[in-house]
């Protein structure tokens, strides 16, 4: 049987995260301020206003950076989870490589609904 | 008074089992502990720490009625009945309401919880600023009960990464003592997803402190010390 590896702790890094989800937040609450007063404005949303809202290229833009936000977000929290719970370090690994893809064929389907339609 | 108390002795029992008390007060008896110590007096096999019986010495945290407190420090009336008396969360139970302490210690020695300076010690005392000073209140009068700690989720899941509110609290007792020297080597030492960051400000610590300090506060405070030497 082979010896468990003896454990450490102090990895140098942790504040960037914790201020990155803080910071992702706040670009999500002020895009959803944003969609808000449209609908409030214009007394809801409907087809026409919402196909004219992504025919123009800074809302599409704000829409990315928004999805970007929301996976960046999305990793830190999901980590924090495979963090808490997984102790297996190799299924923690592989729980963690399977959320990175994920969210990166997120981006990738956000570009395509954002700038790959007809 | 009526109690449901838990009960486990690993060299007899199988499993924990919850037992039945009923024990007349005495009119003067208030606290929790004056109680328990009644049940004591009718079945002495019952384990339980205690000392300074005034909320000083931090042995008699205990779960009460679901949260956890110091016995000594918790009034009788403000306590349901049948009072359910469980060990601390989240240790290994010794005895009945015993719990091994070690992993606590463990983390709360890391944080290396003495001043460290490297000069060479004035005559009488170091001297601090009053308003330096004030920054050690809220801090300086930890008890080391556990409550907190055993309270917090995060503890539970990672008790040998995670410090845990009671140790973050006295690492920032040294952090913010401005005769401490080795700031920069504490804030290395917690610079760790686990260590620090494994707090998710679920504050489950400020609720339960019998002293009323604010675990969550200082980790606060940590954190933004780290951010600003960082940004």
């Amino acid at each position: 049987m082979t010896r468990a590896l003896r454990q450490a702790a102090g990895a140098h890094y942790g504040w960037r995260d914790w201020l990155v989800q803080r910071v992702t937040a706040v670009v999500m609450a002020a895009y959803t301020v944003v969609v808000l007063g449209v609908a409030l404005w214009n007394g809801g949303i409907d087809y026409p206003l919402w196909k004219a809202l992504f025919a123009c290229g800074a809302w599409k833009l704000a829409t990315f950076v928004f999805m970007l936000a929301l996976t960046w977000h999305a990793w830190v929290g999901v980590r924090d989870i495979w963090m808490d719970y997984v102790k297996p370090v190799g299924v923690r690994l592989a729980l963690e490589v399977l959320t990175l893809l994920a969210l990166a064929a997120y981006i990738g389907w956000t570009m395509q609904i954002l700038w790959g339609g007809k | 008074m009526k109690f449901r108390i838990y009960r486990y002795d690993p060299e007899k029992d199988a499993k924990p089992y919850l037992q039945e008390y009923d024990v007349a007060l005495d009119p003067h008896d208030r606290m929790l502990l004056d109680a328990l110590m009644r049940v004591k007096a009718v079945d002495d096999t019952l384990s339980f720490r205690r000392s300074c019986r005034e909320g000083v010495c931090g042995s008699d945290a205990m779960n009460i009625n679901g949260k956890n407190g110091l016995a000594c420090v918790t009034n009788l009336l403000e306590l349901k009945e049948p009072v359910e008396l469980r060990p601390l969360p989240g240790l290994p139970v010794i005895r009945d309401l015993i719990v091994d302490m070690s992993q606590f210690f463990k983390q709360y020695h890391s944080i290396k919880p003495y001043l460290v300076n490297d000069e060479r010690p004035p005559e009488k005392e170091r001297l601090q600023a009053p308003e330096d000073r004030e920054e050690l209140d809220g801090l300086y009068e930890c008890i080391l009960c556990a409550c907190c700690s055993t309270a917090c989720p995060s503890f539970w899941w990672n008790p040998d990464k995670f410090v845990g509110p009671a140790g973050l609290l006295a690492a920032y007792r040294f952090i913010a003592d401005t005769r401490d020297q080795a700031v920069n080597e504490r804030l290395d030492n917690l610079e760790d997803p686990y260590r620090l960051f494994r707090c998710h400000t679920i504050m489950n610590c400020v609720d339960v402190c019998p002293k009323g300090l604010n675990p969550t506060r200082a980790i606060g405070k940590i954190r933004e010390i780290m951010v600003k030497r960082a940004v």
